[in-house]
Protein backbone atom coordinates (compact mmCIF):
# COMPACT_ATOMS: atom_id res chain seq x y z
CA UNK A 1 0.00 0.00 0.00
CA UNK A 2 1.23 3.67 -0.71
CA UNK A 3 0.65 7.03 1.24
CA UNK A 4 -2.61 8.85 1.52
CA UNK A 5 -3.74 12.05 3.47
CA UNK A 6 -6.26 12.76 5.31
CA UNK A 7 -6.16 16.93 6.79
CA UNK A 8 -8.31 16.97 9.91
CA UNK A 9 -10.51 20.31 10.45
CA UNK A 10 -7.67 22.42 9.71
CA UNK A 11 -7.79 26.05 11.13
CA UNK A 12 -4.77 28.75 9.98
CA UNK A 13 -4.86 32.64 10.05
CA UNK A 14 -2.67 34.76 9.33
CA UNK A 15 -2.49 38.02 12.02
CA UNK A 16 -5.89 38.46 12.10
CA UNK A 17 -7.10 37.07 8.56
CA UNK A 18 -8.45 33.65 9.32
CA UNK A 19 -7.61 31.43 6.00
CA UNK A 20 -8.66 28.64 7.15
CA UNK A 21 -11.73 27.30 8.94
CA UNK A 22 -12.38 23.38 9.93
CA UNK A 23 -11.00 23.03 6.81
CA UNK A 24 -11.14 18.08 6.03
CA UNK A 25 -10.40 16.27 2.96
CA UNK A 26 -9.63 12.38 3.00
CA UNK A 27 -6.95 12.42 -0.22
CA UNK A 28 -7.70 8.34 0.00
CA UNK A 29 -7.68 7.41 -3.36
CA UNK A 30 -4.93 7.67 -6.04
CA UNK A 31 -5.19 9.96 -8.67
CA UNK A 32 -5.35 14.14 -9.37
CA UNK A 33 -7.32 15.98 -7.39
CA UNK A 34 -7.44 19.86 -8.39
CA UNK A 35 -8.49 22.34 -5.97
CA UNK A 36 -9.67 25.77 -7.51
CA UNK A 37 -11.12 29.06 -5.76
CA UNK A 38 -10.57 32.65 -6.04
CA UNK A 39 -7.64 34.08 -5.68
CA UNK A 40 -6.69 34.56 -2.27
CA UNK A 41 -8.95 32.06 -0.50
CA UNK A 42 -6.11 29.87 1.07
CA UNK A 43 -5.48 27.38 -1.58
CA UNK A 44 -1.53 27.96 -1.16
CA UNK A 45 -1.99 27.71 2.30
CA UNK A 46 -3.61 24.50 2.23
CA UNK A 47 -1.06 23.00 0.25
CA UNK A 48 1.47 24.02 2.59
CA UNK A 49 0.25 22.90 5.41
CA UNK A 50 -0.80 19.54 3.54
CA UNK A 51 2.65 19.34 2.58
CA UNK A 52 4.34 19.40 6.08
CA UNK A 53 5.91 22.87 5.50
CA UNK A 54 3.48 24.99 7.86
CA UNK A 55 2.11 24.17 10.83
CA UNK A 56 -1.59 24.71 11.29
CA UNK A 57 -3.32 26.68 14.39
CA UNK A 58 -5.61 23.74 15.01
CA UNK A 59 -6.36 20.05 13.18
CA UNK A 60 -3.69 18.03 11.78
CA UNK A 61 -2.61 16.32 8.50
CA UNK A 62 -2.80 12.48 8.96
CA UNK A 63 -0.47 10.60 6.48
CA UNK A 64 -1.21 6.90 6.17
CA UNK A 65 0.63 4.05 4.80
CA UNK A 66 -2.60 2.08 4.01
CA UNK A 67 -4.24 1.85 7.46
CA UNK A 68 -1.12 2.35 9.56
CA UNK A 69 -0.02 5.87 10.63
CA UNK A 70 3.32 6.50 8.53
CA UNK A 71 6.19 7.19 10.22
CA UNK A 72 6.81 11.16 10.53
CA UNK A 73 9.64 13.37 10.52
CA UNK A 74 12.66 13.22 8.10
CA UNK A 75 11.52 9.88 6.50
CA UNK A 76 8.05 10.93 5.80
CA UNK A 77 9.62 14.41 4.20
CA UNK A 78 11.34 12.44 1.79
CA UNK A 79 8.37 10.71 -0.02
CA UNK A 80 6.53 13.56 -0.53
CA UNK A 81 7.18 17.18 -2.66
CA UNK A 82 5.77 20.45 -3.42
CA UNK A 83 6.37 22.25 -6.58
CA UNK A 84 6.19 26.10 -6.18
CA UNK A 85 4.52 28.47 -8.42
CA UNK A 86 7.73 30.54 -8.52
CA UNK A 87 10.18 27.29 -10.23
CA UNK A 88 12.72 28.09 -7.58
CA UNK A 89 16.33 26.47 -9.74
CA UNK A 90 19.66 26.34 -8.29
CA UNK A 91 22.31 28.07 -10.29
CA UNK A 92 23.42 25.29 -11.60
CA UNK A 93 22.92 22.91 -15.11
CA UNK A 94 19.51 21.51 -15.52
CA UNK A 95 21.22 17.72 -15.11
CA UNK A 96 22.01 18.53 -11.67
CA UNK A 97 19.15 20.86 -10.57
CA UNK A 98 16.97 17.51 -11.53
CA UNK A 99 19.74 15.23 -9.77
CA UNK A 100 19.61 17.39 -6.93
CA UNK A 101 16.68 15.20 -4.67
CA UNK A 102 18.92 12.07 -5.55
CA UNK A 103 22.03 13.53 -4.39
CA UNK A 104 20.33 14.67 -0.64
CA UNK A 105 19.48 10.98 -0.58
CA UNK A 106 23.08 9.52 -0.98
CA UNK A 107 21.94 8.17 -4.48
CA UNK A 108 24.97 8.74 -6.82
CA UNK A 109 26.40 7.16 -10.06
CA UNK A 110 24.62 4.98 -12.18
CA UNK A 111 21.23 4.91 -10.85
CA UNK A 112 21.25 8.61 -9.95
CA UNK A 113 22.13 9.24 -14.03
CA UNK A 114 19.96 6.78 -15.32
CA UNK A 115 17.07 7.97 -12.89
CA UNK A 116 17.59 11.79 -13.85
CA UNK A 117 18.18 10.46 -17.65
CA UNK A 118 14.56 9.31 -18.04
CA UNK A 119 12.57 12.32 -15.75
CA UNK A 120 14.38 14.81 -18.00
CA UNK A 121 13.18 13.07 -20.88
CA UNK A 122 9.78 12.71 -19.52
CA UNK A 123 9.46 16.13 -19.06
CA UNK A 124 11.24 16.71 -22.63
CA UNK A 125 14.52 18.89 -21.11
CA UNK A 126 16.68 15.86 -22.59
CA UNK A 127 18.42 18.71 -24.65
CA UNK A 128 18.76 21.60 -22.22
CA UNK A 129 20.29 19.01 -19.63
CA UNK A 130 24.00 20.94 -19.55
CA UNK A 131 22.36 24.12 -19.91
CA UNK A 132 22.76 26.55 -16.90
CA UNK A 133 18.75 26.51 -14.94
CA UNK A 134 18.70 30.17 -14.62
CA UNK A 135 18.93 30.77 -18.26
CA UNK A 136 15.83 28.76 -19.15
CA UNK A 137 12.96 30.44 -20.05
CA UNK A 138 10.16 30.81 -17.19
CA UNK A 139 8.08 27.46 -19.03
CA UNK A 140 11.42 25.32 -19.14
CA UNK A 141 12.20 26.39 -15.75
CA UNK A 142 8.51 25.31 -14.23
CA UNK A 143 9.41 21.96 -16.42
CA UNK A 144 13.11 21.65 -14.37
CA UNK A 145 11.33 22.47 -10.94
CA UNK A 146 8.52 19.24 -12.07
CA UNK A 147 11.32 17.37 -13.41
CA UNK A 148 13.34 17.93 -10.33
CA UNK A 149 9.96 16.78 -7.91
CA UNK A 150 9.42 13.79 -9.99
CA UNK A 151 13.00 12.37 -10.21
CA UNK A 152 11.98 11.41 -6.31
CA UNK A 153 9.17 9.84 -7.22
CA UNK A 154 7.18 11.08 -4.55
CA UNK A 155 3.98 8.91 -3.46
CA UNK A 156 1.98 12.52 -2.72
CA UNK A 157 2.82 15.31 -5.31
CA UNK A 158 1.58 18.53 -4.55
CA UNK A 159 1.63 21.13 -7.36
CA UNK A 160 0.88 24.90 -6.52
CA UNK A 161 -0.28 26.79 -9.49
CA UNK A 162 2.01 24.88 -12.05
CA UNK A 163 1.11 26.46 -15.07
CA UNK A 164 -0.02 29.95 -13.71
CA UNK A 165 3.03 31.82 -15.35
CA UNK A 166 3.69 30.30 -18.38
CA UNK A 167 2.92 30.40 -21.83
CA UNK A 168 0.00 27.91 -23.96
CA UNK A 169 2.13 25.66 -25.04
CA UNK A 170 4.28 24.84 -21.99
CA UNK A 171 0.86 24.53 -20.29
CA UNK A 172 0.10 21.35 -22.54
CA UNK A 173 2.88 20.37 -22.00
CA UNK A 174 2.90 20.33 -18.35
CA UNK A 175 -0.63 19.28 -18.49
CA UNK A 176 0.47 16.24 -20.41
CA UNK A 177 2.93 15.61 -17.66
CA UNK A 178 0.20 15.20 -14.79
CA UNK A 179 -2.17 13.54 -17.10
CA UNK A 180 0.66 10.35 -17.66
CA UNK A 181 1.69 11.02 -13.57
CA UNK A 182 -2.51 9.37 -13.75
CA UNK A 183 -1.88 7.00 -15.93
CA UNK A 184 1.62 5.26 -13.95
CA UNK A 185 -1.00 5.21 -11.05
CA UNK A 186 1.45 5.16 -8.35
CA UNK A 187 1.41 8.96 -7.41
CA UNK A 188 -1.36 11.21 -5.83
CA UNK A 189 -1.35 14.56 -7.45
CA UNK A 190 -2.61 17.54 -5.09
CA UNK A 191 -2.63 20.90 -7.46
CA UNK A 192 -3.98 24.43 -7.34
CA UNK A 193 -5.51 26.36 -9.84
CA UNK A 194 -7.27 29.04 -10.50
CA UNK A 195 -8.65 28.00 -13.90
CA UNK A 196 -11.45 25.95 -13.75
CA UNK A 197 -11.10 24.84 -17.33
CA UNK A 198 -7.88 23.81 -16.65
CA UNK A 199 -8.85 21.77 -13.44
CA UNK A 200 -11.67 20.08 -15.64
CA UNK A 201 -9.22 18.81 -18.32
CA UNK A 202 -6.73 16.86 -15.71
CA UNK A 203 -8.54 16.55 -12.63
CA UNK A 204 -10.16 12.88 -11.22
CA UNK A 205 -12.04 15.40 -9.26
CA UNK A 206 -12.60 18.89 -8.44
CA UNK A 207 -12.30 20.53 -4.80
CA UNK A 208 -13.45 24.02 -4.14
CA UNK A 209 -12.11 26.09 -1.32
CA UNK A 210 -14.42 28.74 -0.12
CA UNK A 211 -14.76 30.48 2.98
CA UNK A 212 -12.07 28.75 4.82
CA UNK A 213 -13.47 25.19 3.92
CA UNK A 214 -13.40 22.72 1.09
CA UNK A 215 -16.86 22.36 0.10
CA UNK A 216 -17.07 19.43 -2.80
CA UNK B 1 58.86 65.30 -16.43
CA UNK B 2 61.98 63.61 -18.02
CA UNK B 3 62.63 62.41 -14.46
CA UNK B 4 58.99 60.92 -14.46
CA UNK B 5 59.70 59.22 -18.00
CA UNK B 6 62.93 58.21 -16.52
CA UNK B 7 61.65 56.88 -13.41
CA UNK B 8 59.24 54.73 -15.39
CA UNK B 9 62.02 53.46 -18.24
CA UNK B 10 64.01 52.29 -15.37
CA UNK B 11 61.09 50.54 -13.53
CA UNK B 12 60.67 48.72 -16.62
CA UNK B 13 63.83 47.29 -16.98
CA UNK B 14 63.97 46.27 -13.72
CA UNK B 15 60.71 44.37 -13.82
CA UNK B 16 62.00 43.08 -16.95
CA UNK B 17 65.41 42.02 -14.96
CA UNK B 18 63.52 40.53 -11.84
CA UNK B 19 66.33 40.21 -9.77
CA UNK B 20 66.04 38.16 -6.32
CA UNK B 21 65.29 40.95 -4.09
CA UNK B 22 62.22 42.55 -6.31
CA UNK B 23 61.13 38.54 -6.62
CA UNK B 24 61.45 37.70 -2.62
CA UNK B 25 59.41 41.28 -1.95
CA UNK B 26 56.57 39.80 -3.98
CA UNK B 27 56.67 36.84 -2.96
CA UNK B 28 56.80 37.67 0.46
CA UNK B 29 53.77 40.34 0.09
CA UNK B 30 51.71 37.27 -1.56
CA UNK B 31 52.69 34.98 1.31
CA UNK B 32 51.74 37.27 3.95
CA UNK B 33 48.68 38.28 2.63
CA UNK B 34 47.78 35.28 0.92
CA UNK B 35 48.03 33.00 4.41
CA UNK B 36 46.19 35.83 6.34
CA UNK B 37 43.31 35.41 3.95
CA UNK B 38 43.46 31.92 4.47
CA UNK B 39 43.03 32.26 7.97
CA UNK B 40 40.44 34.57 8.11
CA UNK B 41 38.51 32.60 5.02
CA UNK B 42 38.02 29.74 7.36
CA UNK B 43 37.56 31.54 10.11
CA UNK B 44 34.79 33.73 8.38
CA UNK B 45 32.76 31.36 6.64
CA UNK B 46 31.26 29.63 9.40
CA UNK B 47 30.69 33.24 11.31
CA UNK B 48 28.71 34.52 8.26
CA UNK B 49 26.87 30.90 7.82
CA UNK B 50 25.46 31.28 11.63
CA UNK B 51 24.93 35.05 11.46
CA UNK B 52 22.70 34.04 8.07
CA UNK B 53 20.98 30.94 9.72
CA UNK B 54 20.02 30.88 13.34
CA UNK B 55 18.84 33.47 15.58
CA UNK B 56 20.73 34.49 18.54
CA UNK B 57 20.71 37.74 20.96
CA UNK B 58 22.38 40.38 19.43
CA UNK B 59 23.00 39.01 16.50
CA UNK B 60 21.79 42.51 14.55
CA UNK B 61 24.33 44.38 17.27
CA UNK B 62 27.32 41.50 16.13
CA UNK B 63 26.59 42.14 12.29
CA UNK B 64 26.48 46.03 13.05
CA UNK B 65 30.21 45.87 14.49
CA UNK B 66 31.71 43.41 11.92
CA UNK B 67 30.28 46.41 9.26
CA UNK B 68 31.94 48.79 11.00
CA UNK B 69 35.66 46.97 11.31
CA UNK B 70 35.16 46.62 8.04
CA UNK B 71 36.23 50.22 7.60
CA UNK B 72 38.90 50.36 10.19
CA UNK B 73 42.24 52.06 9.25
CA UNK B 74 44.91 49.53 8.92
CA UNK B 75 47.03 52.45 11.39
CA UNK B 76 44.58 51.58 14.02
CA UNK B 77 45.04 47.33 13.65
CA UNK B 78 48.73 47.80 13.31
CA UNK B 79 48.46 49.91 16.55
CA UNK B 80 46.50 46.96 18.19
CA UNK B 81 48.65 44.76 17.35
CA UNK B 82 51.62 46.34 18.01
CA UNK B 83 50.74 46.78 21.52
CA UNK B 84 49.09 43.22 21.62
CA UNK B 85 53.10 41.40 20.63
CA UNK B 86 55.54 44.24 21.86
CA UNK B 87 57.68 43.15 24.87
CA UNK B 88 55.99 44.17 27.59
CA UNK B 89 52.58 43.91 25.63
CA UNK B 90 50.30 40.54 26.70
CA UNK B 91 51.82 38.55 23.83
CA UNK B 92 55.11 39.83 24.12
CA UNK B 93 56.74 36.69 25.69
CA UNK B 94 56.29 35.00 21.65
CA UNK B 95 58.81 37.45 20.77
CA UNK B 96 56.38 37.78 17.46
CA UNK B 97 56.83 41.75 16.51
CA UNK B 98 58.91 42.25 13.52
CA UNK B 99 58.16 39.36 12.08
CA UNK B 100 56.43 37.86 9.31
CA UNK B 101 53.96 36.01 11.74
CA UNK B 102 53.05 39.26 12.84
CA UNK B 103 52.45 40.69 9.65
CA UNK B 104 49.94 37.87 8.93
CA UNK B 105 47.96 38.77 12.66
CA UNK B 106 47.36 41.79 11.25
CA UNK B 107 46.62 40.92 7.84
CA UNK B 108 43.72 38.31 9.60
CA UNK B 109 42.97 40.53 11.52
CA UNK B 110 41.74 43.78 8.57
CA UNK B 111 40.56 40.67 6.43
CA UNK B 112 38.05 38.93 8.50
CA UNK B 113 35.47 41.94 9.11
CA UNK B 114 35.36 42.03 5.09
CA UNK B 115 35.27 38.42 4.31
CA UNK B 116 32.88 37.83 7.01
CA UNK B 117 30.16 40.64 6.73
CA UNK B 118 30.03 40.41 2.39
CA UNK B 119 29.97 36.17 2.54
CA UNK B 120 27.45 37.18 5.49
CA UNK B 121 25.55 39.65 3.05
CA UNK B 122 25.91 36.54 0.05
CA UNK B 123 23.96 34.31 2.05
CA UNK B 124 21.30 36.53 2.90
CA UNK B 125 21.25 37.92 -0.70
CA UNK B 126 20.21 33.91 -2.02
CA UNK B 127 16.95 34.01 -2.92
CA UNK B 128 14.47 32.79 -0.01
CA UNK B 129 12.66 30.19 -2.47
CA UNK B 130 15.84 28.58 -2.56
CA UNK B 131 15.34 27.47 1.34
CA UNK B 132 11.74 26.29 0.41
CA UNK B 133 12.82 24.15 -2.92
CA UNK B 134 15.35 22.67 -0.80
CA UNK B 135 13.34 21.69 1.83
CA UNK B 136 10.80 20.29 -0.05
CA UNK B 137 13.11 18.13 -1.99
CA UNK B 138 13.82 16.11 1.07
CA UNK B 139 17.17 18.37 2.22
CA UNK B 140 18.02 17.92 5.96
CA UNK B 141 17.93 21.74 7.77
CA UNK B 142 22.52 20.81 7.28
CA UNK B 143 21.92 20.24 3.69
CA UNK B 144 19.31 23.39 3.42
CA UNK B 145 21.94 25.58 4.78
CA UNK B 146 24.60 23.80 2.21
CA UNK B 147 22.44 24.67 -0.38
CA UNK B 148 22.01 28.01 0.31
CA UNK B 149 25.81 28.62 0.92
CA UNK B 150 26.43 26.61 -2.51
CA UNK B 151 23.93 29.03 -4.01
CA UNK B 152 25.77 32.20 -2.59
CA UNK B 153 29.46 31.04 -3.85
CA UNK B 154 29.95 33.47 -6.42
CA UNK B 155 29.35 36.15 -3.84
CA UNK B 156 31.68 34.09 -1.14
CA UNK B 157 34.14 34.34 -3.92
CA UNK B 158 33.44 37.68 -4.21
CA UNK B 159 33.93 38.37 -0.56
CA UNK B 160 37.46 36.61 -0.42
CA UNK B 161 38.75 38.51 -3.68
CA UNK B 162 37.89 42.04 -1.71
CA UNK B 163 39.42 41.08 1.16
CA UNK B 164 42.55 40.35 -1.03
CA UNK B 165 42.38 43.15 -2.41
CA UNK B 166 42.13 45.22 0.70
CA UNK B 167 45.05 43.32 2.70
CA UNK B 168 47.46 43.23 -0.34
CA UNK B 169 47.31 47.28 -0.64
CA UNK B 170 47.69 48.13 2.81
CA UNK B 171 50.60 49.20 4.66
CA UNK B 172 50.27 50.83 7.26
CA UNK B 173 49.44 47.83 9.41
CA UNK B 174 52.36 45.76 8.65
CA UNK B 175 54.42 48.93 8.34
CA UNK B 176 53.98 49.39 11.82
CA UNK B 177 53.98 45.37 12.85
CA UNK B 178 56.40 44.26 10.64
CA UNK B 179 58.97 46.99 10.62
CA UNK B 180 59.89 46.63 7.11
CA UNK B 181 63.26 44.47 7.26
CA UNK B 182 64.86 44.30 4.19
CA UNK B 183 64.85 40.65 3.42
CA UNK B 184 62.42 39.68 6.40
CA UNK B 185 59.13 41.64 6.54
CA UNK B 186 59.89 43.81 3.82
CA UNK B 187 56.74 43.67 1.33
CA UNK B 188 55.38 45.76 -1.92
CA UNK B 189 53.46 48.30 -0.30
CA UNK B 190 56.16 49.01 2.60
CA UNK B 191 59.00 48.94 -0.04
CA UNK B 192 57.15 51.95 -2.15
CA UNK B 193 56.69 53.85 1.27
CA UNK B 194 60.54 53.49 1.81
CA UNK B 195 61.95 53.89 -1.28
CA UNK B 196 59.97 57.33 -2.43
CA UNK B 197 61.26 58.15 0.86
CA UNK B 198 64.79 57.83 -0.07
CA UNK B 199 64.46 59.00 -3.68
CA UNK B 200 64.44 55.93 -5.13
CA UNK B 201 61.91 55.78 -7.62
CA UNK B 202 62.78 53.14 -10.05
CA UNK B 203 62.20 50.52 -7.63
CA UNK B 204 59.06 51.93 -5.76
CA UNK B 205 57.87 52.54 -9.27
CA UNK B 206 58.62 48.97 -10.51
CA UNK B 207 56.76 47.65 -7.62
CA UNK B 208 53.96 50.05 -8.03
CA UNK B 209 53.70 48.52 -11.35
CA UNK B 210 53.16 45.30 -10.50
CA UNK B 211 50.79 45.83 -7.68
CA UNK B 212 48.31 47.53 -10.29
CA UNK B 213 48.73 44.95 -12.62
CA UNK B 214 47.82 42.55 -9.50
CA UNK B 215 44.96 44.70 -8.49
CA UNK B 216 43.71 44.68 -12.20
CA UNK B 217 43.87 40.76 -11.86
CA UNK B 218 41.66 41.07 -8.43
CA UNK B 219 39.25 43.68 -9.65
CA UNK B 220 38.69 41.56 -13.17
CA UNK B 221 38.11 38.57 -11.18
CA UNK B 222 35.85 39.92 -8.34
CA UNK B 223 33.55 41.01 -11.21
CA UNK B 224 34.04 37.38 -13.34
CA UNK B 225 32.11 36.10 -9.96
CA UNK B 226 29.96 39.08 -9.28
CA UNK B 227 28.32 38.54 -13.53
CA UNK B 228 27.72 34.89 -12.44
CA UNK B 229 26.47 35.15 -9.41
CA UNK B 230 23.56 37.53 -10.39
CA UNK B 231 20.59 34.98 -11.02
CA UNK B 232 18.56 35.02 -14.37
CA UNK B 233 15.02 36.13 -14.37
CA UNK B 234 13.77 32.77 -14.31
CA UNK B 235 14.93 31.25 -10.98
N1 LIG C 1 2.86 34.08 5.19
C1 LIG C 1 1.75 34.82 5.18
N2 LIG C 1 1.64 35.89 5.99
C2 LIG C 1 0.50 36.64 6.00
N3 LIG C 1 -0.57 36.40 5.23
C3 LIG C 1 -0.51 35.34 4.41
C4 LIG C 1 0.64 34.50 4.33
N4 LIG C 1 0.40 33.52 3.42
C5 LIG C 1 -0.84 33.75 2.96
N5 LIG C 1 -1.39 34.83 3.54
C6 LIG C 1 -2.75 35.36 3.29
O1 LIG C 1 -3.62 34.28 3.32
C7 LIG C 1 -4.61 34.41 2.31
C8 LIG C 1 -4.61 33.17 1.43
O2 LIG C 1 -3.41 33.14 0.65
P1 LIG C 1 -3.09 31.95 -0.34
O3 LIG C 1 -3.16 30.69 0.42
O4 LIG C 1 -1.81 32.26 -0.97
O5 LIG C 1 -4.29 32.03 -1.37
P2 LIG C 1 -4.41 31.39 -2.83
O6 LIG C 1 -3.27 30.48 -3.04
O7 LIG C 1 -5.74 30.69 -2.81
O8 LIG C 1 -4.44 32.52 -3.79
C9 LIG C 1 -4.31 35.69 1.56
O9 LIG C 1 -5.13 36.68 2.07
C10 LIG C 1 -2.87 35.97 1.91
O10 LIG C 1 -2.64 37.34 1.94
MG1 LIG D 1 -1.73 30.55 -4.41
Amino acid sequence: MSLNLQAVGIDKSYDNNQVLQDCSWSFTEHGIYVLTGVNGCGKSTFLRICALLERPDKGEVRYLDGVHEAPDGMTLMRRITLVLPKAGLFNMSVSRNVSYGLRIRGISGRESNDRTDSVLEFTGLSHKKDQNALTLSSGEAQRVAMARALVIEPEVLFLDEPTASIDEKNTGIIENIILQLKQRGQTTVIMTTHDRVQAERVADRVLLLEGGKIVE
Amino acid sequence: MSSILEGFSQAFSLMLHFNDELMGIILLSLKVSGTALLVSTVMALPLSAILGFRQFPFRGAFISILNTFMGLPPVVIGLFVYLLLSRSGPLGFMALLYTPTAMIIAQTILAFPIVASLSHAAIMGVDPVIRYAATTLGATPLQVSLTIINEARYGIMAAVIAGFGRVMAEVGAILIVGGNIAGFTRVMTTTIALETDKGNFELALAIGVILLLISLIVNVLLHVFQKKGMTGANR
